[in-house]
C-alpha cells in the first residue's frame, strides 16, 4: 500500500481487525489441529515440546478413518447446495419484482425483506418448529381442511431443514441479486426486443448473464454459512445425520476434543476457498468489463 | 408551401395517421400525421419535450399509441410487438450488450432469426465491413472508443436489413470533429444500402445534412413538414424561424393594398406580403429576416431596397464571420451576420459607428403566427 497517510490509515484498519480477528485465531486452531488431546489446561499437547518441533497428523488421519466426518460433510455441502439452488428459484423473481416497481414500493418490499431481521434469530426458528410439529399450525390446518387425515412427520426431516435454512438465508440471496438487477440499463432489453428476441429470449441472454456477479455473490453469501449451520439442523433436522457444524461443536464441547474439532474446522475451512476464489473470478470479469 | 408543387407520386413507406400518445395528463404526441417514403432520410428535429423520440418509440413498438395508426410498408402496427416489427432502432445510448464481442453484438439480431451460422456469420461480417470495424470484431464494447460504439450500434442496427431504421440522436455522444465526418459517412451507408431512415435530433446542423425531408415538433405536434430549404426559407410559423437557426423577428400590422404590406414601427419600414400568404388587412402579422441576408455598411443602399439606420453596439469576430448586433431607430437590436471575404477589409466596421442595414425585398418574410 502506498500513497498518502490517509490512504494507508483506510486500508490499514480493516487489515489490522482481519489480522487479530481472523488471521491470529486461524493460526491457532491451526496450531491446535496439529496436536493431540490431552486431559490437561489447556486440552491439548503443545506444538513446541522439549524444544522439538511434534505435529501430529493424527487427527486428519481420523477424519477420513470415521465415516462420521466425511459423511457430515458431504451431507452438509448437499443441504447447503440444494438451499442455495431453492434461494436462487425463490429469489431471483423477488428481486426481480422488487428491481422494477416503482420507487415507493420498492422501499416498501426492501424493508419487507428485511423486516425479520428485526426478530431474533432463535425466536424465528423456534416458532418454524411450532409450525411444523405433530400437532402444529401446519398439520392442524391441513387435517382441519380435510385434506390430510393423519398429521405429517415434518419436523425433524430434511424438509425442515431445507425450510429453516432458505427462510433464514433468502434475505442474502435477494438483496445483493436487487443490488446488480437494479443496476441494469433497461434500454439493453429493449435493445434486445427490438433485434428480435422474444420476452424469455431477452432474459436468458441479456438479463441473466448480466446478473452472474449477483448470483454468485448470493450463492456464497448463502452456501458458506448454509454448511456450517448449526442451529437449524439443530431444532428442526434429523438426529441420524448430523451437518458438520453439529459434528464440530460436539467434538468441541461434548467430546472436548479440541485437536479434532480443529482439524474439521480446518478441513471445511479448505473446502469453502474454493467457492469463494471461484467468486473472486466472476467479480474479477465484471470489473474489468465496468471499466 | 413548395411541397405542394413535389410529384405526389413517391411511394408513402410510412404511414403515421392521428397518432396521440398521452402519458397521464401530458399530451405527449397531439395528433401527428405523417408520411414517410421509401428510401429517404427523414429527420424529426424538436426540441426536449417535444415528442419526437415518443413519436419514434412508438414506431419501434416500445409505446402503443393512445389514438390513430401506424403503417409500415402498408402493414397496420398496432398488435405488433417490438421483436416482430420490420424495425430496427439504433439508440442515443447505443445500448450495446456489455457481455459480448462486437460480433456478438451484431450477431445477436441474426441469431434470433434461426438463420444458419455460416449465413450468420457472412453477413455480420459483411455489415461489419461496411461500418469500417471489420478489424475490432472480438472486442468488447468498453474497449472501443466512442465513434467505434457508434459503428458497431449501426451494424447492429442494420444487419437484419430493417424495412425502417430509427435513429435516436445517432451523433449527439460524438465530439465536434467526429460527428461531421460521421454524419457523411452514414449518408454514404444509407444510399449504399437504400434503407429508410427515420432520425430523431434537436441538433439542427445534424437535421439539415442528413435529411431529405424533415418535420419540426413542438408540444407533441408537428409544425412543418418540408426539405431542409424549404423549412430553412419559407419557415411557417414565428416557432420554425427561431428555432432552426437565428432569426430578426418584428411585430406589424396588415396594411390593405394589392400587395397588402406589413407595417412595423419596430422594424420602420413597410414589408410587402408575398403570394401565397393570406392575410387580413389589420390583423397582426410578424416580419421575420434572418442575420445573414441583411446587408450591412457605412454607405447607404441602393434607393430601391428596403432598408434602415442604426448603430453598431456589439461586435464578435468568429473568424468565418462576424456577428453586429445593431441598434435601430425603434430601440430593437437587430443580429447582422457578414462573412469575413477579406482579410482586412477597408470598411472594417467597429462598435459605436453609425451603419446603414439594407435587404432584397423578398428576403422579409411576413409570418402570421
Amino acid at each position: 500500500m502506498s500513497g498518502s497517510p490517509g490512504k494507508r490509515i483506510v486500508a490499514g484498519v480493516p487489515s489490522l481487525w482481519l489480522l487479530v480477528l481472523f488471521a491470529i485465531p486461524f493460526l491457532i486452531v491451526l496450531k491446535i489441529s496439529f496436536s493431540e488431546v490431552r486431559l490437561a489446561m489447556p486440552p491439548y499437547s503443545p506444538l513446541l515440546e522439549n524444544g522439538r518441533l511434534q505435529p501430529h497428523l493424527s487427527n486428519y488421519a481420523f477424519l477420513f478413518t470415521d465415516p462420521l466426518y466425511v459423511r457430515s460433510l458431504l451431507y452438509s455441502l448437499k443441504v447447503a447446495a440444494v438451499s442455495t439452488l431453492l434461494c436462487i428459484l425463490i429469489g431471483y423473481p423477488m428481486a426481480y419484482a422488487i428491481a422494477r416497481s416503482g420507487a415507493t414500493a420498492r422501499n416498501a418490499l426492501l424493508m419487507m425483506i428485511v423486516l425479520p431481521f428485526w426478530t431474533s434469530f432463535l425466536l424465528r426458528v423456534y416458532a418454524w418448529m411450532g409450525l411444523l410439529k405433530n400437532d402444529g399450525v401446519v398439520n392442524n390446518v391441513l387435517m382441519y381442511l380435510g385434506l390430510i387425515h393423519r398429521p405429517l412427520v415434518l419436523l425433524n426431516t430434511d424438509f425442515a431443514v431445507y425450510i429453516g435454512i432458505v427462510y433464514s438465508y433468502l434475505p442474502f440471496m435477494i438483496l445483493p441479486l436487487y443490488a446488480n438487477l437494479e443496476k441494469h440499463d433497461v434500454t439493453l432489453l429493449e435493445a434486445a426486443a427490438d433485434l428480435g428476441a422474444h420476452p424469455f429470449a431477452v432474459f436468458r441472454r441479456i438479463t441473466l448473464p448480466l446478473s452472474l456477479p449477483g448470483i454468485a455473490a448470493g450463492s456464497l453469501l448463502v452456501f458458506i454459512p448454509a454448511v456450517g449451520e448449526y442451529i437449524i439442523p439443530s431444532l428442526l433436522g434429523r438426529s441420524d445425520q448430523l451437518m458438520i457444524g453439529r459434528v464440530l461443536s460436539d467434538e468441541f464441547f461434548e467430546n472436548r476434543d479440541w485437536p479434532v474439532a480443529s482439524a474439521v474446522a480446518i478441513l471445511m475451512l479448505l473446502l469453502l476457498v474454493v467457492p469463494i476464489m471461484l467468486l473472486q473470478r466472476v467479480e474479477r470479469r465484471t470489473l474489468e468489463a465496468a471499466k | 408551401m413548395s411541397s405542394a408543387a413535389r410529384p405526389q407520386s413517391e411511394e408513402c413507406y410510412v404511414r403515421i395517421a392521428g397518432v396521440s400518445k398521452r402519458f397521464g395528463d401530458f399530451m405527449a404526441v397531439d395528433e401527428v400525421s405523417l408520411d414517410v417514403r421509401r428510401g429517404e432520410i427523414f429527420c424529426l428535429l424538436g426540441g426536449s419535450g417535444s415528442g419526437k423520440t415518443t413519436l419514434l418509440r412508438m414506431l419501434a413498438g416500445f409505446e402503443t399509441p393512445s389514438a390513430g395508426t401506424i403503417h409500415i410498408d402498408g402493414q397496420d402496427m398496432s398488435a405488433v410487438p417490438p421483436y416482430q416489427r420490420p424495425v430496427n432502432m439504433m439508440f442515443q445510448s447505443y445500448a450495446l450488450f456489455p457481455h459480448m464481442t462486437v460480433e456478438k453484438n451484431v450477431a445477436f439480431g441474426l441469431e434470433q432469426e434461426n438463420l444458419d451460422r455460416t449465413q450468420i456469420r457472412r453477413r455480420v461480417g459483411e455489415m461489419l465491413e461496411i461500418v469500417k470495424m471489420g478489424a475490432f470484431t472480438a472486442r468488447k464494447p468498453h474497449q472501443l472508443s466512442g465513434g467505434q460504439r457508434q459503428r458497431v450500434a449501426l451494424a447492429r442496427a442494420l444487419v437484419k436489413r430493417p424495412k425502417l431504421l430509427l435513429l435516436d440522436e445517432p451523433l449527439a455522444a460524438l465530439d465536434r470533429k467526429l460527428r461531421e465526418h460521421t454524419q457523411f459517412e452514414l449518408l454514404n451507408i444509407q444510399k449504399q444500402l437504400g434503407v429508410t431512415f427515420m432520425v430523431v435530433t434537436h441538433d439542427q446542423e445534424e437535421a439539415m445534412t442528413l435529411a431529405t425531408r424533415m418535420g419540426v415538433m413542438n408540444h407533441g405536434k408537428i409544425v412543418q413538414v418540408g426539405t431542409p430549404a424549404d423549412i430553412y426559407e419559407s419557415p411557417a410559423t414565428r416557432f420554425v424561424a427561431d428555432f432552426i437557426g437565428s432569426v430578426n423577428l418584428f411585430e406589424g400590422e396588415v396594411l390593405e393594398g394589392m400587395p397588402a404590406g406589413v407595417r412595423s414601427s419596430e422594424l420602420g419600414a413597410v414589408t410587402p406580403v408575398a403570394r401565397g400568404v393570406a392575410v387580413t388587412s389589420g390583423a397582426t402579422a410578424w416580419v421575420a429576416l434572418r442575420p445573414e441576408k441583411i446587408r450591412i455598411g457605412k454607405a447607404p443602399p441602393q434607393a430601391d431596397e428596403p432598408g434602415v439606420r442604426g448603430r453598431v453596439t456589439e461586435v464578435a469576430y468568429l473568424g468565418d464571420l462576424s456577428v453586429y448586433l445593431v441598434r435601430i431607430e425603434s430601440g430593437r437590436v437587430l443580429r447582422v451576420t457578414r462573412p469575413n471575404v477579406i482579410r482586412a477589409p477597408e470598411d472594417r466596421i467597429a462598435g459605436g459607428e453609425e451603419v446603414y442595414l439594407s435587404w432584397h425585398a423578398s428576403s422579409a418574410l411576413v409570418l402570421t403566427q
